[in-house]
């Protein structure tokens, strides 16, 4: 196993110009900036309509120093196949391609090329950054949106549904390698991301990614909102890796103490203001029950 | 009794207008700059008992709302562009199988991605002709907040009457512009419903076989009557066929159906064109510039006309033929590269008179620039 990176061993190469134009404590700017460091210089992006074309499109502000294709919405897997075969066919396989779309690109519009290229094999990493809504329109419910979470277009009592589970919608494809990473936990992002590009095949990583304007929390805040995620046991660290499970980090750590309850993390956020006492119980026993089973395998 | 005055951007008039109507069916998706009208419904439809839906793309909200219409409510979806581009296909659907609903794209600049949060007009011929297949289709637009909302109450009427797929082709400027709205009293503006049937259960109802007057009366599918729909070619019964005559009749009902009712469905607004030397046409935002060169020089004895077209499809060429024929000249106005100015050269007796004041850029078109273009027709110096 390779020792893990840490804050010294990590590369000090930057694939990212200085400056930023996103929001005030975006978490998808620690995610770009780490997750671009693992991939490397031989790596082209493919990205859909998101807030990542904002962030790293506008030269030379934030903008990515890699090839990076801006393709139409419900396409970023098609085109990451495209790229992949003319790569093949020009002897340039040693380039990896990296998709790269919010939880809409992913889980909503842009599942059935993503779902078409796991069936195929295609050999890409396929990374969804996800911040629980269409935030690049200005807050819409998505369908990783957590329940109970105000959004524009749920704006009574919250989302009524549960989110989409999308790793283990990329388990049951049989994909080689998915990882869960959060914005708050850059070096295992780093790891996961390193460790990726060892796979056959799609590779698969779900990036937990705070958003202050959306969530509703001070910029400030956007690391420990991740951690809070983690420490509660909401939002889980774990690798699939040939159809078996394992957490990894923070959240295997926690199998042996105590979790935060999950109003540490709700009340961060006004987002989760019109969630009741009652509901909020009810999560929190989902919560428990999801991780008895950890436990128990 | 005093009216309700409210003060709003076109987006939310729309939706104004649209619950006025008395739509109970939305499904959308969000997209720049149409997100306010999916947002505003979900918050307003509910509070009517109607049903709002977010869907989980642009394909899958259109064809919500003809699964919505077909089942008997009244249904409309906004989009942009982009997501005008992905509907097409069940927009030809709705058109093939005759489900009435409201498609609003409000337009941004193209193509592709193209310019976002601009104002552009680039969708004008994708409304004509994005679906595939010969056909008809009513398209509509607006330039002013009372417009808006009178024209969105008339794109459900016309849905329900025609049977066919409205599209609203409003744009960036009108979206995002705040103005004045009066508000309509209940009743104000006619509200057409759908013919239904008098069929009674357990009668043979032929949901395609079209009266004399070529209107269909609806059921509402999964009720009374069992009926099929397709997308295909289809008899009476709505069941395929590969009959050259029935195929033949499809067809011609299709587009008969719109097209012999021009005078009916197609409006426009006349601005002093009894006299005029030159007229603009003009429709969508750049018609609010348009008004103010011509009421501008009005002031001044030149004797300029408008000419503001509400219905772009199906065109209303005889009417422009009529209006247009002492002019000297004529000037498009609009933000594309001359898509309404081409259908206005077709329809005029000497297409040599017509010309274009438009921008391509994403930014709007002022009346100091289509000054500067009569100024140009007239031989004189910018």
């Amino acid at each position: 196993m390779n020792p893990k990176t840490d804050i010294l061993s990590l590369p000090e190469e930057e694939l990212v110009h200085p400056g930023s134009r996103a929001c005030s404590g975006c978490g998808l700017s620690i995610v770009y900036r780490i997750a671009l460091k693992a991939l490397g210089k031989d790596s082209i992006l493919v990205v859909p309509p998101s807030c990542l074309t904002v962030l790293q499109g506008l030269y030379p502000i934030a903008s990515t120093k890699l090839p990076s294709l801006n393709v139409t919405f419900a396409s970023t897997a098609a085109a990451a196949t495209g790229v992949l075969a003319a790569l093949k066919v020009l002897k340039r396989e040693h380039t990896t391609v990296a998709a790269w779309a919010g939880d809409g690109g992913t889980a909503d519009i842009g599942i059935q090329a993503l779902s078409g290229a796991c069936e195929r094999g295609e050999d890409f990493i396929f990374i969804c950054y996800d911040n629980e809504a269409y935030m690049n329109t200005g807050v819409q419910r998505s369908g990783t949106t957590p329940q109970g979470a105000l959004t524009t277009t749920t704006p009574f009592s919250g989302k009524l549904q549960v989110s989409k589970d999308v790793p283990a919608i990329m388990a049951a494809h049989g994909v080689e390698y998915i990882a869960t990473a959060s914005a708050s936990y850059p070096l295992d992002l780093f790891d996961k991301v390193s460790k990726a590009k060892g796979f056959q095949g799609v590779k698969y990583l779900h990036v937990h990614t705070p958003c202050p304007s959306g969530w509703g929390f001070e910029p400030q805040d956007t690391v420990k909102i991740g951690r809070l995620a983690v420490e509660t046991g909401l939002y889980d660290l774990y690798e699939i890796e040939h159809a078996k499970r394992k957490l990894t980090g923070p959240s295997k750590r926690l199998l042996k103490k105590e979790r935060l309850p999950i109003t540490e993390y709700f009340k961060t956020q006004s987002r989760f203001k019109g969630l009741s006492k009652s509901q909020m119980a009810k999560i929190q026993k989902q919560v428990d029950e999801k991780w008895e089973a950890y436990a128990n395998s | 009794m005093t009216k309700q005055i409210l003060f709003l951007q076109g987006n939310d008039v729309c939706v104004e207008a649209a619950i006025y109507a008395g739509v109970n069916f939305f499904a959308g998706y969000p997209i720049t700059p149409a997100t306010e009208i999916v947002e505003r419904l979900a918050e307003q439809l509910p509070r009517k008992g109607g049903k709002f839906i977010q869907m989980e793309d642009e394909i899958a909200s259109m064809c919500a709302i003809i699964g919505a219409s077909l089942t008997g409510m009244k249904s409309m979806t906004a989009t942009s562009g982009p997501g005008f581009s992905l509907k097409q296909e069940a927009i030809g659907y709705a058109v093939m199988a005759e489900i009435p609903c409201v498609i609003v794209n409000v337009q941004r600049g193209g193509p592709s991605t193209g310019m976002p949060t601009c104002v552009s007009q680039g969708d004008v011929m994708q409304a004509r002709w994005g679906t595939h297949g010969d056909h008809a289709i009513i398209t509509m637009t607006a330039s002013n907040h009372q417009d808006v909302f009178a024209t969105t109450v008339e794109a459900f009427n016309l849905a329900e009457t025609y049977r066919t797929p409205v599209i609203l082709l409003f744009d960036e400027v009108i979206g995002h512009m705040r103005e004045r709205l009066i508000m309509p009293e209940p009743g104000e503006i006619p509200l057409i419903e759908r013919l239904r049937t008098s069929v009674k259960e357990g009668t043979d109802y032929h949901p395609y076989l079209p009266r004399d007057d070529g209107r269909l009366p609806m059921s509402d599918f999964g009720g009374v009557h069992r009926f099929n729909v397709t997308g295909l070619v289809h008899d009476m019964w709505g069941f395929p066929s590969n009959n050259p005559n029935i195929a033949h009749g499809l067809m011609r009902h299709l587009v008969d159906k719109i097209e012999n009712h021009v005078s009916e469905i197609a409006k426009v607004k006349e601005y002093y064109l009894d006299d005029a030397d030159g007229i603009l046409i003009s429709y969508g935002s750049p018609a609010r510039s348009a008004r103010h060169v011509v009421e501008n020089r009005r002031k001044r004895g030149i004797r300029l006309g408008l000419l503001e077209l509400q219905t772009l499809w199906p065109f209303p060429a005889e009417k422009v033929r009529d209006l247009c024929s002492k002019a000297k000249y004529i000037l498009v106005v609009e933000l594309n590269m001359g898509q309404i100015m081409q259908e206005v050269k077709k329809a005029v007796e000497d297409p040599g008179k017509v010309f274009l004041a438009n921008k391509i850029d994403g930014t709007f078109i002022s009346p100091t620039d289509i000054r500067n273009i009569i100024r140009l027709i007239q031989g004189k110096g910018v």
